[in-house]
């Protein structure tokens, strides 16, 4: 399985990728669309190519990759299979971000995410800060159980904010909330792709540290572990890789909990390969479930958090054989 | 070697500090015991010795090095320390989970070398786990993943071995086997500082026994100046007799029926 691991999901991910550039509403020629790829061909070819297409995928991967690698750290560090970004406040503060900034009328494509990065951010701080003040010290589950508190008080706060909101802004709260990566350009492109090279490659440098995590505190200290320090750092790099994607394409569910589940099972368990195998897979499992999104119910998009939810449950559950 | 001089830790909000100016060492080639009831401050003490205690007050050294002055990672190389409980949420296979023993010389990058190879080898030799290194973590019996984690622990390379309860949960042949093991270790030069609530084999395999009492040291020596009724009845709180074993020649505890109904 782990011999085949990697041919697979790069050739799974590649296959999508294009897959996600040739599928789409305008049907075109394989041909056309490499030629517009390159800038030649046809103006309008090269426009939806070029303007929607590449970036709508784009957007999709790094999506992908930074909720799975997300998961995967987390899951780790805090030693629980169900740990993911989402379950620890980061999508209710960024909901809660969100509403406030439509609520408010300000929600240009510049402004939304903003809010709902800063939401999610002041959600992370708040669980740190609050297991902190209880004293957990290098215990994950007061991290965990402060992040899970925080979050079903995020979710009370949007159920206020929206109880006597107009009509349109719970609706365009909801649609931000579903997830989508359809208005994708190049410069959210751009920035989530510095947000996930970076907080990647800090979670990938503390590989070995998420390895010992993963025995404990006790025992990650008598291997040379600051287990305090480190299980902090994993929680807030992997929080904001998760909080930039929100920013960038609303709620995602269900990627960071289920794909390094996959990797796992497929036998990458130390967590320097298992952190790339699940950004690889994340991918690709977002890039699909985009396709799905756009295909299955023309002319409307699918909310692609609900179709990433509708392939990732079977998985999961067809996995809890393995926890049983 | 490992040395506490006057170590005093304190948890917050506590009145009483949980480890009160305990002074003992650990010496090489020895097995040294540390007994004494529940809450007497013995897994607190291996606490502070992993830095995950403050110590309030007193020093603690390995060999001739302060504690304060080794980093996380130089400590983990001098010293391994099994914990009571470790229970891996995400199941590994034997080899790769001894092979975490080399953390502390590879750090974040450096890939495992011949010495690091060898290293693992020799921990699994020891530990006699050549059976098991090729079976994952959730297969195994208690008294396995016991020798596995001592395994890991040898793979570190250092020459002191901290045990905080190894046998609590081993069957009579196990917890033998164990206890052969850590002698072994001492006889090959190992500081082995063990602790535990089997007193009657610490008692046949220990060199030194220190007893804690509410903290601080109640008794330390040899096994037969520390087992004595009069020494441990005050502290375990409970009437018991201390007799000679008469197979094996060693001091045998045995507690008496309660003073209740």
């Amino acid at each position: 399985m782990r011999r085949f691991f990697w041919p697979l999901a790069i050739l799974a991910l590649v296959v999508l990728v294009v897959a996600g550039v040739v599928w789409g509403a305008v049907p075109l020629s394989a041909r056309a669309i490499a030629a517009a790829v390159m800038g030649h061909g046809d103006p309008n070819t090269v426009a939806i190519v070029r303007a929607l297409r590449l970036p709508r995928v784009a957007l999709a991967v790094l999506v992908g990759a930074a909720l799975g690698m997300s998961g995967g750290a987390l899951q780790g560090s805090l030693r629980n299979a169900l740990a993911e970004p989402y379950l620890l406040g980061v999508s209710g503060g960024a909901a809660v971000g969100a509403v406030v900034v439509v609520s408010l009328g300000l929600a240009s494509p510049f402004v939304l995410p903003l809010g709902a990065f800063a939401g999610a951010a002041l959600a992370i701080v708040a669980a740190i800060g609050a297991a902190r003040a209880a004293g957990g010290r290098a215990d994950p589950r007061v991290l965990l159980m402060a992040g899970v508190v925080i979050g079903a008080f995020a979710n009370a706060a949007i159920m206020v904010l929206l109880a006597d909101a107009p009509a349109d802004t719970v609706r365009g709260a909801l649609w931000w909330m579903m997830g989508s990566v359809a208005g994708a350009d190049w410069t959210q492109v751009r920035w989530l792709a510095l947000y996930t090279a970076v907080g990647g490659a800090a979670l990938l440098a503390m590989g070995r540290d998420i390895d010992l995590l993963a025995l404990g505190e006790e025992s990650a200290a008598g291997l040379g572990v600051d287990a305090e320090r480190a299980g902090r750092t994993v929680y807030l790099v992997s929080s904001l890789l998760a909080a930039a994607t929100v920013a960038a394409a609303g709620l995602v569910g269900f990627v960071g909990l289920v794909v390094p589940h996959m990797v796992r099972a497929a036998g990458l368990r130390r967590h320097r390969p298992l952190l790339v195998g699940s950004a690889v897979l994340g991918a690709a499992l977002v890039v699909s479930a985009d396709l799905v999104a756009r295909v299955a119910h023309p002319p409307a998009d699918l909310p692609l958090g609900a179709v990433t939810a509708l392939v990732g449950v079977p998985f999961f559950l067809i996995q809890l054989r393995r926890f049983a | 070697m490992i040395r506490f001089s006057d170590v005093v830790v304190r948890y917050p909000r506590a009145e009483q500090p949980a480890v009160d100016g305990v002074s003992f060492e650990a010496g090489r080639g020895a097995i040294t015991a540390l007994v004494g009831p529940n809450g007497s401050g013995k897994s607190t003490l291996v606490g502070a010795l992993l830095r995950l205690q403050e110590r309030a007050a007193g020093a603690i050294a390995i060999d001739d090095a302060s504690l304060d002055s080794l980093d996380r990672r130089a400590f983990a190389r001098r010293v391994a320390v099994v914990t009571q409980r470790e229970a891996l949420v995400f199941p590994l296979p034997v080899r790769e989970y001894v092979a975490l023993g080399r953390y502390p010389h590879e750090g974040a990058w450096r890939a495992a070398g011949p010495a690091d190879v060898a290293a693992q080898g020799r921990a699994i030799g020891l530990a006699g786990i050549e059976p098991l290194a090729d079976r994952r973590t959730h297969e195994l019996s208690g008294g396995e993943w016991q020798r596995v984690r001592i395994a890991r622990a040898l793979a570190q390379g250092g020459d002191a071995l901290v045990l905080d309860e190894p046998t609590t949960f081993l069957d009579i042949a196990h917890e033998m086997a164990m206890f052969e093991l850590f002698a072994r270790l001492a006889h090959d030069g190992m500081a082995v500082l063990l602790v535990s609530h089997q007193l009657n084999l610490v008692a046949r395999f220990a060199d030194q026994m220190v007893l804690l009492d509410k903290g601080r040291v109640a008794a330390a020596g040899a096994p037969s100046a520390v087992m004595q009724a009069s020494v441990l009845e005050p502290v375990y709180d409970w009437p018991l007799v201390v007799t000679h074993d008469p197979a094996v020649g060693a001091p045998a505890l045995l507690p008496l029926r309660g003073r209740g109904p």
